[in-house]
């Protein structure tokens, strides 16, 4: 029987467990004997021009061995948006030079013997700060009233959709309603923060130890800021504590400890404490929507218009680009007549945005999803309803939604219908009319969210592709080489699998090895929830064609016709049809001449997995607290290969959905100080805050690639994050509230009910 | 300052920092690097431990103030062949981790509640982990595994086989 979707243990957990995880900072390589220490000074102050930089105290700290400001550090690039159609006067240097513009940015590097020391001396540096203008209102920065580049001549680092929008697009609706919808900025804050181990090699060759989501990336981004050739950088990836979007490439700071290795001609380590973490990570999400929707009193939407401003933060990095694939996702689910949508990312003097755990898809259903409910509420319709009347038909053949993504396959109609039937919606919204009717003081709210998403949609040039090297070796085990990058997903016991399931070598006799670019040059990594699909695919596809070369040497060896011979999963093994005896396995086969494949595997397109949340809320009136009781998930994301994996995808997603629906955000004040820049600060869910989660089994597989698999890493974020905002307005809904912004916390919340009782909704 | 700690049952004598925290002096004097540091702020757990038999966030103790006391990582935990401690294997059973990097923490969280609490509720497992982050799970399968871990100290796992577990940490 086929080992494909069942429950398999992962075979990584021992280590965890017992030794722990080898993650960056519990490195112990003899090519980091004598390692010293980074700490960078930072930026305590939003937006200033730096008259100069005073070091001195520091050279006489203990332990201190080097300081180098930007002046010091002039052989390495400058940063610009990274496509063509972004302000290209946007530029940051590795360093800040003559401006800084957010509070967190590297100002200075200070290299001691021991990390204790550089805590102490890099509070010794003098910079003297000429404080500019903050701009932290998204508004503000869009009137280009305080520049952040007046070299750019405006905030504005790039625009995606029409230049103008139709204004006739409501003229056929008897009801439109508009409202501007906060997606709110959250740190990804994964639970290991950035760190970095480089040293130089006589050779000329950079390695660097960087917790990443994908080394080759890593090599190509910290190449590029060097200004040195791919082949003189080798990135090893340890053990990665998490990562969720913000791990992808390399960062200045990765850069900096490089240069800084090579400057000195050693060693050198860096790990950011969780301070910095917060503040110098790249956040994600960050937009202002303004949602417009229209149609008929009979719950038929005719008209939908999404116009989101997105917060580059100081610097334009990946997150300036992310509202295309928001804008790229406009209509989601639904078929409504008439759809547009256009977005502008401005700089703002706060941390530079990037991607997390959804990277524009969250945004573009939250935007949609809220828009229904609005809708729905406007014209006294159940938002189940509204949904099913407006919901796109299912469907096998590619769809294309009118906005560049080609939809694989849908059934949306049953995904809703299955999580609603899951939750027990009859009797959910019975219960919230008694509760009601008595006047009770929590009252009860529904949330739905139904949504559809891209994933695999490649992190290369070219059709979504990567690559899988299987050997197998004398001793009847197998190594494989992936070009993607585990970080928790369980690759190693996935990509195991489909090797056992081909090869008949047992799962806990595969290792599965990557991110170390020497050995695997190649590579898209792991994000956009890529990783089965392609990098999956290809192990398996790598699997046959090694079982296709292990059958001629078969027949050379056995000396028959290799149309003769059958492969015996069971026993490894090549055997001749009717004879019992003459067999020959594929480690005998690699004992003669190494046995190993290298292929790689290329989807027609990206994927498109779908499904419906639904949660259930618990809001005391007179508080504005919530509690999230349950949370119902259909997600299809195919077929799937592990349920343990899926199902763990699915919760973690889950659970930062409703983080951010619930209670996390980053803040600054008008001046631009960060106030959640430690986790004291910082709301990060804790297990008190969410409940079990129930799940929903539906697979509809693909034909994208053979293991009919689509992405499911982010489904979470994507569907649960509405669901539960909804919820959470449904529950005050006949107090007059019709929408509250995300974090829904408990004085938002209170807030809003104050205000729709005094007449506002 | 001279300080002489057990650590998994084997005593040493350093001459350490006073400013230095128990979770840096593991990791660098005593070379176990399972615990993690995952904030400033002693709010992730990720660096807990027992001491005395008590949970501790080893980040906000002192390793001076832990002279003379004895801890225990989650290094310990495994018994030498090598055969995972039932609150290891729930973990795994029940896939209760996925980075890896707040499971050291998470398991000696666990490992001090059930000595405390052996059959919690649900809402108390949760309660008791509020102060371990992680970012992976959802909290879902470690709950899972917790409440798991309880089942089988009830189901018979002695005190020798399962240290840890039914009032012996």
């Amino acid at each position: 029987m086929s080992i494909l979707g069942t429950r398999v243990l992962r075979t990584e957990d021992p280590k965890f467990m017992t030794t722990g995880g080898v993650y960056t900072e519990d490195l112990v390589d003899e090519r980091l004997t004598g390692a010293v220490y980074v700490t960078f000074a930072r930026s305590p102050i939003a937006h200033a021009r730096i008259n100069g930089i005073d070091t001195s105290a520091v050279r006489d700290s203990d332990g201190v061995l080097a300081v180098f400001t930007a002046a010091d550090v002039t052989d390495t690039a400058t940063l610009r948006g990274m496509t063509r159609d972004i302000n290209q006067e946007m530029t940051q240097t590795l360093l800040a030079s003559d401006t800084v513009r957010y509070v967190g940015e590297p100002v200075a590097i200070v290299v001691t013997e021991q990390a204790y020391q550089g805590e102490d001396a890099a509070d010794l540096i003098d910079v003297d700060y000429d404080p500019l203008p903050a701009v932290i209102d998204l508004h503000d920065a869009e009137s280009d009233k305080t520049l952040l580049f007046p070299e750019a001549g405006s905030n504005t680092a790039v625009r995606y959709g029409p230049p103008q929008l139709d204004e006739h697009l409501f003229d056929d609706c008897e009801v439109v309603v508009s409202r501007e919808i906060v997606n709110q900025r959250v740190a990804p804050a994964p639970m290991e923060s950035r760190s970095a181990a480089a040293v130089w090699g006589e050779d000329g060759r950079l390695v660097a130890w960087i917790p990443n989501q994908g080394a080759q990336g890593t090599r190509a981004a910290l190449a590029a800021m060097l200004k040195v050739s791919p082949d003189k950088v080798r990135i090893i990836t340890p053990d990665v504590g998490g990562a969720f979007g913000a791990k992808f490439g390399a960062d200045p700071e990765h850069a900096l400890v490089a240069w800084t290795a090579r400057r000195l001609g050693r060693p050198v380590r860096w790990s950011e404490t969780r301070y910095e973490n917060l503040m110098g990570m790249t956040h994600g999400r960050g937009q202002l929507q303004t949602v417009t929707i229209g149609g008929r009193r009979d719950g038929t939407v005719l008209a939908y218009r999404l116009e989101v401003l997105q917060d580059c933060g100081g610097y334009p990095r990946i997150g300036t680009l992310l509202p295309s694939l928001t804008l790229l996702m406009t209509p989601g689910t639904y078929a409504f007549a008439k759809v547009e949508s256009a977005a502008r990312s401005v700089v703002t003097t706060t941390t530079p945005m990037g991607a997390y755990r959804g990277a524009g898809r969250p945004e573009a259903t939250a935007a949609v999803e809220r828009a229904m409910d609005l809708f729905a509420a406007e014209i006294g319709m159940d938002p189940a309803e509204v949904r099913r009347r407006n919901l796109l038909p299912a469907f096998t053949e590619p769809r294309n939604n009118g906005f560049g993504a080609l939809y694989d396959s849908g059934d949306y109609a049953t995904a809703l219908d299955r999580a609603l039937e899951a939750a027990g919606y009859g009797r959910l919204r019975a219960e919230q009319v008694e509760r009601r009717a008595r006047g009770d003081v929590k009252a009860l709210g529904i949330g739905i969210a139904c949504y559809v998403e891209i994933t695999g949609a490649g992190a290369e040039s070219g059709d979504p592709h990567e690559n899988a090297t299987v050997e197998v070796h004398p001793d009847g085990s197998a190594t494989i080489l992936t070009g993607t990058s585990p970080h928790g997903q369980g690759h190693g016991t996935a990509w195991a699998m489909l090797a056992s399931d081909e090869l008949g070598i047992p799962v806990e006799r595969i290792t599965v090895r990557h991110g170390d670019t020497d050995l695997i040059p190649e590579g898209g990594g792991t994000g956009g929830s890529r990783s089965l699909q392609q990098g999956g695919a290809a192990v398996r596809q790598a699997s046959q064609e090694l079982l296709e070369v292990a059958r001629d040497r078969a027949a050379d060896e056995l000396e028959v016709d290799a149309r003769d011979l059958r492969f015996d999963v069971d026993r490894s093994a090549f055997t001749v049809a009717g004879v019992q005896q003459a067999a020959v396995s594929l480690a005998d086969l690699a004992g003669k001449e190494r046995l190993f494949v290298r292929a790689v595997f290329t989807a027609p397109g990206a994927t498109f997995p779908f499904g419906a949340h639904v949660a259930v809320v618990e809001v005391d009136t007179e508080t504005g607290k919530v509690e999230l009781s349950r949370l119902i998930a259909v997600d299809d994301a195919g077929t799937i290969l592990n349920p343990l994996l899926a199902d763990g995808q699915r919760h973690g997603g889950i659970a930062q959905g409703a983080a951010q629906a619930l209670l996390e955000e980053v803040v600054y004040d008008a001046d631009g100080n960060p106030l959640t820049a430690s986790f004291a600060d910082y709301p990060f869910l804790s297990a008190t805050e969410v409940p079990s989660f129930e799940l929903v089994d539906m697979q509809t597989p693909t034909t994208y690639n053979p293991l009919g698999a689509k992405g499911i890493g982010e489904a979470g974020t994507i569907g649960a994050t509405p669901a539960v905002q909804n919820a959470v307005v449904d529950a005050v809904s006949h107090l007059g509230v019709r929408h509250i912004d995300m974090p829904t916390s408990p004085q938002t919340v209170w807030r809003a009910i104050v205000s729709a009782s005094e007449g506002n909704a | 300052m001279q300080i002489t700690i057990t650590v998994n049952g084997q005593s040493q004598t350093d001459d350490v920092e006073p400013r230095l925290l128990l979770v840096h002096y593991l990791r660098e004097w005593r070379d176990l690097r399972a615990a993690n540091i995952g904030c400033d702020t002693t709010s992730c757990g990720a660096c807990t431990v027992l001491l005395d038999g008590q949970s501790v966030k080893s980040c906000t103790v002192l390793a001076v103030q832990a002279d003379g006391h004895a801890v225990q990582t989650v290094e310990s935990l495994a018994a030498d062949d090598g055969e995972l401690h039932p609150v290891q294997q729930a973990f795994r059973q029940e896939h209760g981790l996925q980075c890896g990097f707040c499971t050291p923490g998470m398991i000696m969280a666990t490992v001090g509640l059930l000595s405390e609490n052996p059959a919690p509720t649900e809402r108390e497992v949760r309660e008791a982990l509020e102060g371990n982050y992680c970012r992976c799970t959802g909290y879902h399968n470690i709950v899972r595994a917790v409440l798991a871990a309880a089942d089988a100290g009830s189901d018979g796992a002695d005190a020798e086989a399962a240290p840890g577990i039914g009032g012996r940490a």
